[in-house]
Order: C-alpha cells, then structure tokens, then sequence
C-alpha cells in the first residue's frame, strides 16, 4: 500500500481542443504536504486541480487520488475555485453556502443535522465571518465572500484541501491570518494552493512546483527558492509581475 | 364572486386557478433562481406536438402532452449537456420541432380541431373536472419532488460544480428539474395555454425575488403572488368577459410594474 501518498500523477497530458495545456505531469502529493503550485495564468494551474477533482479527464496518464480513481475520492477533497459566477440577488444566506458543504453527508430526503450546522459555525468562526451568518451572500464584499468559499471546503472536513488562487480578493491583514489558519489545518490535512503571487511562497509553505504546461519543478521549498532564482528565465519570472486579477477575466486554463 | 362559485364550471375555474398558482409558484421559483426561462419555453412550446398528437388519437390532449413535454425537457436537458450544441440552440431544435409536429399531427386528424385556441391561449372557465383533477395530481408531485429535493436543488442553482464535486447526482437533478417545469407547464396549459405558459413562470418568482433573499419565503411569496393573480384574473375575465390567460398575464405584469416600483421607493427586504 502506497500509504502516505496522497495525489498522484503520471504523465498526464491535457489540451483544450487543440491546445495542449498540460505536457507529462509527473508529480507525486504525499500526506500533510503543503504544497503551492505556481506559474503564470495559462500555465495550466487551475486545470491541474480539475484533473484531481475529476471534473476534467486526461487525454493521456494515469491520476490517483488517496490510492483510488479521482471521482471516487472527490468527497474527501475540499475545494476553492477561483472563479464562483453567480448574481448578487440569488437568494441565499452565508449559512446556507457552507451547509453546500455537507451535502455528500446527507442523502437526498434528508435535512442536515445539528452536527453539520454546528460544523458550518466552526469553519465560519476560523474565517473569521460567524457573525455573517444570516447575511445574504451577495451584499457581502469580494474578500468576505472569498473567506465564505474558503469555510465552504472546509466544511466538507476533507483530508485534502485544493485552493485557487484563494487570496486574491482579500485584504493583506487577513492574508496573514489566513495562511496561519492553513499552517493550523496543515497538521492534520494535505494542502495544495495555486497562486501566481510568489510572495507567499517563501513564507509559509513547505513544497513548491512550477507550472508552465510542463513541471519546471517540484521539490522543497528550500532548494526550490534556489531554483526560482536560477529560473528566473522561465515562466516563473512573468508572474511576479502579473496583476492579481486576471483583466480579461478569463479563468486559468 | 362567492355566489359565483355556485356553478361547476366557475368552481372548476377556481380550483384551476389555485392549481396553477401553487404549480408556477413553486416551479417558477427554480425557473428564475436557476436562469431555465427559455429553456422552459422551448419545453413550453415542444409541448404543442403532444396537444396535436390528442387531437390525432383522439384522447384527451393533456394526457398526450405529458410524455411529450417530460420527452422534450430530458432531450433539451441531453442535447444542451452531454453534446457540443449550445444550450440556447438545443431550446430552439427542440421548441420548433415539437410545434411542427403538433401541427402536422392537427392537420392530418379527421376533421376540425375543436378548442384549439384554447389549448393556445387558455380557457380557464372550460377545464373539466377530470383535468382538475389531473391537475392536482401533477401539483402533488411536483411539492412532494421539490420537498424532497430542496437542498439540493439550491445547490444546483446557486454553483453546480461544486455541488457535484460534493456527491449531488448534478446531472440527474438538473433533468428532474427540467421534468419538473414539464409538469408545471401541464398544469398551466389549460388556464393560461401554451403561448403564455412562460410568463406565469417567471412573473410571479420575479415579483417575490424582488422583497425576499431567503429560497423558502421566494417560493411561498411567488406562490402566493400567483395563486392570487390567478384568481382575480379569473373574476376579471369573468366580469369583463375576457380572454382569462391573457387577462392573468396583463394582471400579473401590472403587479409587477407597481412591486418594482414599490420595491425601488419603499420597503426593504426581508
């Protein structure tokens, strides 16, 4: 048994149509690694938490996640999208988002139970918006809806937590708080968080890869740092510079 | 009006009414919330071809128009999901194809079609009790559906990969929902017909979405809002004599001019 290993890829190739996004990934996630995937938009960043999640099938390679098909193993994973589109008006509470979080518990038919609200109230307290709970989602602002998504994957208490891009609308005081809330969850919980803001990688997390639809890199931070200044010629270079919102609005691919 | 309900046909009328009020109240809630408005017309629309296939077999109408209208909201539902068509152009395949067959099956039934203007346009104060009681039918099951199902209908409507990454079943949900606006347009096709089965879809969620943030409190508002437009609609085109769909419909958006402008100028949400 292939204990500790938590994701694995092996030479998954992946093209929208005809463009090829993802070139023989080869990369191996073991248990309570944090790891932060980073690369310039188009690097295939959000594509490659997709494949985990199954939502989107290789053309080519093999995935493996907690030692089963990436289906299978989707109700372990909680996970932040970086782009959640819907409108301001759809009636619906901060509650009521977290409970989506509980859904795989409770069967068709089924009400959620205390445990699952008072699940929802802790993960809230950790993001700092227990005293939203009854807000209407939309009139909250960009930040505050980010930290409900983020509370939303952890009420689904997974046992591996993928982020895209999750600090991209919220505000630096909070960025502090919120990567010592995943230095906490770390211990217990396998981590991978996509960015293209390299700034944070020096601080808080263990692991990195670069991403430019081939893996530039994957190895410990340590070394990696190195490896980023030596690369400074790939991609890696590009998004140290790119700004925080994508200005054509289109997602990663 | 109450002496009125001495008559079966206008007791018929009222329980129509009610009927299509809590069907479109309910259903009409989800049409709006999930954006499905014109995917329900094309359903609405395809619906006609089953119409025609009554007239053909010479059975009552309604009864055919279910299987044909439940076939158009899986196939819609198909085409738009599972295929590279875009989800507008599967409303348009579907919408016209079940139109030309309805009117193919019309022109090759014996003789005149009788009441087709009703199925049309509505005919609220001609629904026999049978149909009523068809009608009641499809209402329980669609609350029963929509109790069973209301969370995760929520969730599909508000962020449907998520929720299938959570283990909802998104894809067969989204079908049962769409059979769901099937039913309801059953339900309505009779009172309102089939050219305005959409508007008492959408008028009344839209009404209440504007004075309410919370799902439960929109379905019942909507209901409500359409329950009674149905009946005043019905008393007016009574009084007046009136087409009674189109009466509810222009009742209805009357309604809704006044509520946004109330909406804009006075009350906040609850």
């Amino acid at each position: 048994m292939k204990n500790n290993i938590v994701v694995e890829l092996k030479d998954v190739c992946f093209s929208y149509t005809n463009i090829s996004v993802l070139e023989s990934i080869n990369i191996t996630i073991k248990e309570k690694d944090f790891l932060s995937i980073i690369g310039p938009n188009g690097g295939g960043k959000t594509t490659i938490l997709k494949i985990i999640l199954g939502l989107l099938e290789p053309n080519k390679g093999m995935v493996y996640v907690f030692n089963a098909s990436a289906k299978k193993a989707r109700k372990h994973i909680g996970y932040l999208p970086q782009h959640i589109s819907f409108d301001f008006d759809f009636p619906i509470s901060v509650q009521e988002v977290v409970l989506m979080g509980r859904l795989g518990k409770r069967g068709i038919g089924r009400k959620f139970t205390e445990t699952d609200v008072s699940v929802c109230m802790q993960v809230l307290e950790k993001v700092g918006m227990q005293k939203y709970k009854n807000s209407e989602l939309g009139k909250l602002s960009g930040g505050q809806r980010q930290r409900v998504f983020i509370a939303r994957a952890l009420s689904t208490e997974p046992r591996l937590l993928l982020l895209d891009e999750p600090v991209s609308s919220v505000d630096t005081q909070w960025q502090q708080a919120f990567y010592e809330l995943l230095h906490d969850l770390n211990k217990e919980i396998t981590i991978v968080l996509v960015t293209h803001d390299i700034s944070v990688v020096s601080t808080y997390i263990d692991k990195i890869a670069c991403l430019n639809k081939k893996l530039y890199y994957h190895g410990s931070k340590k070394e990696g740092m190195h490896k980023i200044s030596e690369m400074y010629e790939c991609p890696v270079q590009l998004i140290t510079h790119t700004p925080t919102h994508d200005p054509s609005g289109e997602s990663d691919k | 009006m109450i002496e009125l309900l001495h008559y079966e046909f206008m007791r018929n009328a009222f329980f129509a009414a009610v009927l299509v009020g809590i069907a479109c109240g309910i259903v009409g809630a989800f049409v709006v919330i999930k954006k499905i408005v014109f995917i329900s017309g094309g359903i609405t629309h395809a619906a006609f071809g089953g119409i025609g296939l009554g007239y053909l077999l010479n059975i009552n109408p309604v009864l055919t128009a279910i299987p044909f209208s439940l076939f158009s909201a899986i196939a819609i539902g198909i085409l738009s999901k599972k295929t590279k068509i875009s989800e507008d152009s599967a409303i348009g395949i579907i919408w016209s194809v079940g139109m030309a067959l309805g009117i193919l099956f019309i022109s090759l039934s014996p003789g005149y079609a009788p009441d087709l203007f009703g199925y049309l346009f509505g005919s609220i104060l001609t629904v026999p009790t049978s149909d009523i009681i068809m009608m009641l039918v499809l209402d329980i099951i669609i609350i029963v559906t929509v109790l069973l199902l209301y969370k995760e209908l929520h969730a599909l409507s508000f962020d449907e990969e998520f929720s299938m990454i959570v283990g909802v079943p998104t894809k067969t949900l989204y079908l049962i929902l769409l059979c769901l606006v099937a039913l309801s347009i059953i339900v309505l096709i009779r009172v309102v017909g089939i050219i305005l089965v959409i508007a008492l879809l959408t008028i009344p969620a839209t009404i209440a979405k504007q004075f309410t943030s919370n799902l439960k409190n929109l379905v019942a508002l909507s209901t409500l809002t359409a329950v009674v437009s149905s009946i005043i609609g019905l008393w007016l085109s009574y009084i007046f004599d009136l087409p009674s769909g189109a009466t509810i419909v222009l009742l209805l958006a009357f309604v809704f001019i006044i509520s946004t402008g109330i909406r804009k100028f006075m009350i906040p949400k609850v």
